[in-house]
């Protein structure tokens, strides 16, 4: 068990090399000369010359490459343009509000979603169930780019109950983690009604009820912690809707993260600030997912032996 | 039974949107690009049912000529990506060996990053028009398909039916596109539902965020990032064409469904694409 999140590791390097080398290509991949394109027509030569020499653009290939790589592994993603500064510390600056949106998303999210999806299961076809079910369609088919704005429109501007937007205190953050959470919640809900259900008709069910155990133990500790499998799984690959969300929600609610860096930056052609903000988020992404993986065997070990 | 009402429910909501698309022109005879300046954000009512816009532009003419946007570029990109996928997996799940391994490494990859987060990015740097949305929706649409038929071929590739077909001199192409693909063609087709509700959103996501159509295309989330500014005066602007993609969204979501337990489909992991 001890040597397993160590194995997941040494696994994960080749796929964050992989994103490493898709952001690397991404320069690249702009049509025509990204320098003429990030300083516009009317820079004077001298300065291409320089962001040139910056980005490492008048080496060869395989140079640039392995220049890229190392820079990245020490942490370093060159300069931003518009921002005029390292790109890391931009990032460090903006990294810390998303952290605080997504943690405050998906503590909403899971905990409206794990009780409600229960208590679904629980009571199978009552008056509880449908509406949990019609609501946690609702949540799936609500686009968030819709969503947060009509939010916004009915407690912020109509009720005046929340700010409208901006990073402040704890009000700030209601509108645009519930934005977020009702969408990855939808999900939630259904999957955990779901698998509670599939959980509630096996046999380890029925023999924890038959030894006496209350009905709330056999479905709150026998039943539910099997159905956390896949709504463990699937919170992991949800992690990241969440960061792809949040360059939505924080865009709508002027969030000062790194999904509206990503917008701004792509704005204003500050490539090197893009390519920072998408290794980023592609590396907590994958730490996310790891970190799921694990949790995921804790909890069912008979997944922890290895296949 | 219900999973059967789900279909019927999809499949009429699909229906009805197509044809609202389709007949955009005798239901909103304006057109969605006609201006009227001295009607801007004017209400819903009389001859402009869904008000005006922030140009005075009939909001229903764009809401109806939008869903021709979202549902060509849903199923221009699904389409690809199906296709793509499909042949990729089933190569890659009947070669086996180093063509598998490198295209199960590629795969991985572009599955570590939030599957918007790469569209934006690849819409940004090709510049916003609806052939670069359909292509970055599919640069990353490809995988789901790819590892449902790469699992399903490779699942079957050692049963006796193939191993028969083999004996009777069928050559790879033809084993794989008439006895394995078939089998897999349920799941494929589940997937490919839920994908084109996927890709409705992220292509309103990409347009919300001005990297999917240019204006004055009528997409959907264009219209709402239009209308944003003025929710408080013109809340319509939003309301209406938000209902549009959410409507799309829930038959596509009731078909999905509904297939899924009538063909007793399982999907590993969630839907990609799905950004909210």
């Amino acid at each position: 068990m001890g040597t397993l999140p160590g194995r997941r590791l040494v696994l994960l390097l080749p796929t964050v090399l992989g994103v490493v080398t898709l952001v690397f290509a991404f320069l690249h991949l702009l049509p025509g000369d990204p320098v003429e394109i990030m300083l516009g027509d009317w820079a004077a030569p001298a300065d291409a010359v320089a962001l040139r020499r910056d980005l490492g653009l008048d080496r060869p290939l395989a140079a640039q490459y392995v220049r890229f790589v190392g820079h990245a592994a020490r942490g370093d993603f060159g300069q931003s343009i518009a921002f005029r500064a390292p790109v890391a510390r931009v990032i460090a600056d903006r990294y810390p509000a998303t952290v605080e949106l997504a943690i405050a998303a998906l503590l909403l999210a899971v905990g409206g979603a794990v009780p409600l999806g229960v208590l679904a299961a629980v009571w199978r076809g009552r008056a509880l169930d449908r509406i949990v079910r019609l609501a946690s369609l609702a949540g799936v088919c609500l686009p968030s780019f819709w969503l947060g704005p009509v939010l916004m429109f009915a407690f912020a501007m109509r009720l005046d109950w929340l700010p409208v937007s901006g990073r402040g205190g704890l009000a700030h953050l209601v509108l645009p983690a519930a934005t977020l959470a009702l969408g990855m919640g939808g999900i939630l809900v259904r999957l955990t009604r779901a698998s509670v259900l599939a959980a509630l008709g096996e046999d380890y069910v029925r023999t924890a009820r038959a030894k006496g155990a209350p009905r709330w133990r056999a479905v709150g500790v026998h039943a539910l912690r099997n159905a956390l499998v896949p709504v463990v799984t699937v919170l992991g690959l949800q992690a990241g809707a969440l960061l792809a969300g949040a360059v939505i929600t924080e865009t709508i609610f002027a969030w000062p993260g790194i999904g509206r860096l990503v917008v701004q930056a792509i704005q204003a052609r500050d490539y090197p600030l893009v390519q920072g903000c998408v290794l980023v988020i592609g590396v907590t992404y994958v730490a996310i997912n790891t970190a799921a993986d694990v949790l995921v065997r804790a909890i069912d070990p008979r997944l922890a032996e290895p296949a | 039974m219900t999973s059967r009402l789900g279909v019927v429910a999809g499949v009429a909501g699909l229906i009805v949107i197509a044809l609202a698309g389709a007949a955009a022109p005798w239901l909103a005879p304006a057109g969605p690009y006609t201006p009227d300046l001295g009607a801007r954000l004017g209400a819903p009512g009389g001859a402009h049912l869904f008000g005006q816009d922030t140009l005075g532009r009939d909001v229903l003419a764009r809401v109806l000529y939008g869903t021709r946007i979202s549902l060509g570029v849903a199923t221009a990109a699904v389409g690809l990506s199906l296709a793509a996928g499909t042949v990729l997996g089933c190569v890659a799940g009947y070669a086996g060996g180093w063509v598998d391994e490198a295209l199960t490494r590629v795969i991985d990859v572009l599955l570590a990053f939030p599957g918007l987060l790469l569209a934006i990015a690849l819409a940004a740097v090709r510049g916003p028009s609806l052939p670069n949305v359909v292509l970055a929706l599919s640069v990353l649409g490809w995988t789901g398909y790819a590892r449902l038929a790469r699992a399903a071929v490779m699942s079957l590739r050692e049963r006796e039916f193939v191993a028969a077909a083999r004996a009777l001199g069928a050559r790879p192409v033809r084993i794989v596109s008439r006895h394995l693909l078939p089998l897999a063609g349920p799941v494929l087709l589940v997937q490919a539902t839920f994908g084109m509700a996927g890709a409705m959103v992220a292509e309103g996501s990409l347009s919300f965020l001005g990297v999917g159509a240019p204006p004055p295309l009528p997409s959907w989330g264009a219209m709402i990032d239009e209308g944003r500014p003025f929710l408080l005066v013109a809340p319509h602007l939003v309301v209406f064409p938000g209902l549009a993609l959410a409507l799309a969204v829930l038959a596509l979501q009731l078909l999905g469904d509904g297939l899924r337990d009538l063909l007793d489909v399982r999907l590993d992991g969630a839907g990609r694409m799905t950004p909210s």
